[in-house]
C-alpha cells in the first residue's frame, strides 16, 4: 500500500470521527453527516486507483444499482419505521462482510495476504472470525428486521436444550476456526460459514419485540466488529479504524439500553423474557378494582387548567402514529399558556432514541424534549402527567415491590404529579406483564382508545 | 601401504565431516532465516493492526459517550452508513480482470454495500434536518 493511499484512508478514518463527534449537538450533527459522506467518497475514489481500470464498468454498474435502491428506500422510508430500516441495514453489512471474506478466501492473491496459494497463518484466523461475525450478524438481523416489521410475531420462541444447542454449534464453529488454520481446507471454512448463518437465527429467536432496543444496539456492534476482523484480514487500517468506532458504538448504545431495563447483556441474550408472565400476573393483582375512566372533554378540560404538563410517550404513541396530534394538542395547550414538556425513558421505543426522532418529526423543538436524568425531579412540581402509550416505564412497582420482573429498573415518576393521564387501549399489561399500581390510584384517570383519536378528540374539546 | 591407506581414508573422512558440519550450520542458518522472516511479514502487520485496533476503540469510547441520547436514532443509521466502508475490500475483490465467483461476490458485495451507504446517509440527513430548536419551530412561540 503506497504512502498516498495509506494517507487517504487516514483522512477518511478521522472524517467518520467527526461524523461521530458531531453528533454530540442536534447543532453540529448535520456537518458531521457530511464529514462522514465525504469521508466514504475519499475511501471509495482511493481504492479505485487500487483497480484494474478494465473493471470500473462493472463496479459503476453495481454501485449505481445499490445507490438507487438505497436512496429510494431511504426517502421512502416511515420514520415509524426506522427500526426495521437500521434492522435490515445491518444485515446487508453482515452479508457484505461474508461476501468480502469468501473473496478473499477464495482468491487471496488479490489481496496481497497469500505465498503461493497458501494463506498467512494469521490472515486464516482473522478471516474465520471475520466470517462467523459477519454471519451470525446477517441472519441475526434478518430476524430481527422480521420481529420489527411484524413478519414473524415478536413473542420470543423458546424450545428446549436452546442453549445447549447454541452452545454445540458454537463449539464446532470453533473447532472448525481451529481445522481451517490448520489446514486452510475450504470444507472447514463453508462450515464455519453454515452454522454462524444458524446461530444468527437460533440467537435473535427466543429474544422478545420489546427488547429489540438492545437487539439492534448489539447487531450495531457486531457489524462493526466484522467490518474490524474483515479489516484485519485484509490489512487495512481504514477498516480496522472505521468497524472499531461502529463496534463501540453499538456496544455502548447497548450497555444504556440494557441499564435503562435493568438488565444485564446476558438476560437479554438468553431471551424469553415477558414470554409467559402476561396474563397471569396481570390477573392476579388486577381483579375488579375500579378505575377512574374519562373522556377526550375531561381530559381537555383538565389539561387547560394545568400550570405545566409533562408528556410520556412510549411505543403506542409510535404504533398509533399519534405523534402529530400530540404536537397540535400541545400547541394549543401552549397557546393557553400552559407549560409543556416530554419525557422520554431510554427504552422507549424500539431503538435508541426512536421517540426523539418521531416527536422531532412531527416539529416538536428538541429543547422540549428531555431525557429521564433531566426531568424525573419536577414530576412533583408538576400538575398533569401525560402518558401517551407507555405502560412500564411509569411503573412504580419497580421501586417498591421487589417480588416484581421489573423491579430496579428507573422509571419515570410520573405517580408524583397531581394527576395522571393514562391513554391506552385497554387495562391489557404492559410488555414485562407485571399490572401497573397507578391505573387504580385516586389521581389517575384513565384515557380509553386509540391514542391518535384521543389525542385528535382532545384537540377538538380543546377547540371549543 | 595399509597404513598410508588407513591415514588418507582417515583424512578424506575428516574433511568429509567439515563439509557435512558446514552444510548443517548453512541448514541452521536457513531455517532460522525462514522461520523468522516469513511470519514476520504477515505478524508485524497484525501488531500494527491490533494498535490501530485498540486507539480506535478508545477514540469511539470517547466519542460516543458525547453523543446527546436525543440523537442515538441518528447515531445508529451514521455507523451503520460508515460500517459500509467495508465497500473498500469488496471493490479490491471485484478488481481482478478475469470473471471469477470471487470477482461475482465482490461485486455484489459492492452493491451491498452501496445500499448501505447512499442509504444509511440519506436518512441520517433526513432525521437530522427534523430537529429544530424553539425558534424555528412551527411559530407559536411561548406566551
Amino acid at each position: 500500500m503506497s504512502a498516498t493511499v495509506s494517507l487517504s484512508y487516514l483522512i477518511s478514518g478521522i472524517c467518520f470521527i467527526m461524523a461521530l463527534r458531531g453528533l454530540a449537538s442536534p447543532e453540529t450533527a448535520r456537518q458531521g453527516n457530511l464529514f462522514g459522506m465525504f469521508g466514504m467518497a475519499l475511501a471509495i475514489v482511493t481504492t479505485l486507483f487500487l483497480m484494474e481500470t478494465s473493471s470500473y464498468g462493472l463496479v459503476a454498474v453495481a454501485i449505481g444499482i445499490g445507490g438507487i435502491i438505497g436512496a429510494i428506500v431511504a426517502r421512502k422510508i416511515q420514520m415509524t419505521a426506522l427500526p426495521q430500516l437500521v434492522a435490515a441495514f445491518h444485515s446487508l453489512v453482515g452479508l457484505a462482510a461474508v461476501l468480502v471474506s469468501s473473496a478473499a478466501f477464495l482468491n487471496p492473491d488479490a489481496y496481497g495476504i497469500a505465498t503461493g496459494g497458501s494463506i498467512h497463518l494469521s490472515s486464516l484466523i482473522e478471516m474465520g472470525l471475520g466470517v462467523a461475525i459477519g454471519a451470525i450478524t446477517f441472519t441475526g438481523s434478518l430476524v430481527a428486521f422480521s420481529k420489527l416489521q411484524g413478519l414473524v410475531s415478536g413473542v420470543p420462541l423458546v424450545f428446549k436444550f436452546q442453549h445447549q444447542l447454541n452452545l454445540a454449534l458454537g463449539v464446532i464453529a470453533l473447532f472448525s476456526v481451529i481445522v481451517l488454520v490448520l489446514t486452510q481446507a475450504p470444507f472447514a471454512y463453508w462450515t464455519i460459514v453454515v452454522i454462524s448463518l444458524a446461530l444468527g437465527f437460533l440467537l435473535i429467536l427466543p429474544i422478545g419485540g420489546a427488547d429489540m432496543p438492545v437487539v439492534i444496539s448489539m447487531l450495531n456492534s457486531y457489524s462493526g466488529w466484522a467490518a474490524a476482523a474483515t479489516g484485519f484480514t485484509l490489512e487495512n487500517p481504514l477498516l480496522i479504524i472505521t468497524g472499531a468506532l461502529v463496534g463501540a458504538s453499538g456496544a455502548i448504545l447497548s450497555y444504556i439500553m440494557c441499564k435503562g431495563m435493568n438488565r444485564s447483556i446476558f438476560n437479554v441474550i438468553l431471551g424469553g423474557f415477558g414470554s409467559d408472565g402476561g396474563s397471569t400476573a396481570a390477573a392476579g393483582v388486577g381483579g375488579d378494582r375500579p378505575v377512574k375512566v374519562g373522556s377526550a372533554e375531561d381530559a381537555s378540560f383538565i389539561l387547560k387548567n394545568a400550570a405545566s404538563v409533562i408528556i410520556v410517550p412510549g411505543y403506542g404513541m409510535a404504533v398509533a402514529q399519534a405523534q402529530h396530534a400530540l404536537r397540535e394538542m400541545s400547541d394549543l395547550l401552549k397557546a393557553e399558556g400552559v407549560q409543556v414538556r416530554y419525557a422520554i425513558h431510554p427504552v422507549a421505543g424500539r431503538m435508541p432514541g426512536h421517540m426523539n426522532v418521531l416527536l422531532a418529526e412531527a416539529n416538536v423543538p428538541y429543547d422540549e424534549v428531555l431525557e429521564l436524568e433531566e426531568i424525573n425531579r419536577d414530576f412533583g412540581q408538576t400538575d398533569v402527567a401525560f402518558v401517551i402509550g407507555a405502560n412500564d416505564v411509569t411503573n412504580p412497582a419497580a421501586h417498591n415491590d421487589p417480588q416484581s420482573p421489573i423491579y430496579g429498573m428507573p422509571i419515570l415518576d410520573v405517580e408524583k404529579a397531581k394527576t395522571v393521564l393514562f391513554i391506552k387501549r385497554s387495562m391489557a399489561s404492559g410488555y414485562a406483564g407485571v399490572q401497573n399500581e397507578l391505573f387504580f390510584r385516586d389521581n389517575t384517570m384513565m384515557l380509553f382508545g386509540d391514542a391518535k383519536q384521543m389525542c385528535e378528540n382532545i384537540v377538538k374539546a380543546l377547540e371549543s | 601401504m595399509p597404513l598410508s591407506d588407513i591415514v588418507s581414508g582417515l583424512n578424506s573422512l575428516a574433511a568429509d565431516q567439515q563439509r557435512l558440519s558446514d552444510l548443517a550450520a548453512e541448514l541452521g542458518k536457513q531455517v532460522q532465516a525462514i522461520t523468522v522472516q516469513a511470519p514476520a511479514a504477515s505478524e508485524g502487520f497484525f501488531i500494527t493492526g491490533l494498535t490501530v485496533f485498540v486507539l480506535a476503540c478508545f477514540v469511539g469510547y470517547y466519542v460516543v459517550w458525547k453523543v446527546t441520547p436525543a440523537l442515538h436514532s441518528p447515531l445508529m443509521a451514521v455507523t451503520n452508513a460508515v460500517s459500509s466502508v467495508i465497500i473498500v475490500g469488496a471493490l479490491l475483490a471485484a478488481s481482478p480482470l478475469e470473471m471469477t465467483v470471487s470477482k461475482a461476490m465482490g461485486l455484489v458485495g459492492v452493491a451491498l454495500a452501496s445500499i448501505n451507504i447512499f442509504g444509511g446517509f440519506i436518512v441520517t440527513q433526513r432525521m437530522l434536518a427534523m430537529y429544530k430548536k424553539k425558534t424555528t419551530g412551527t411559530g407559536k412561540a411561548k406566551k
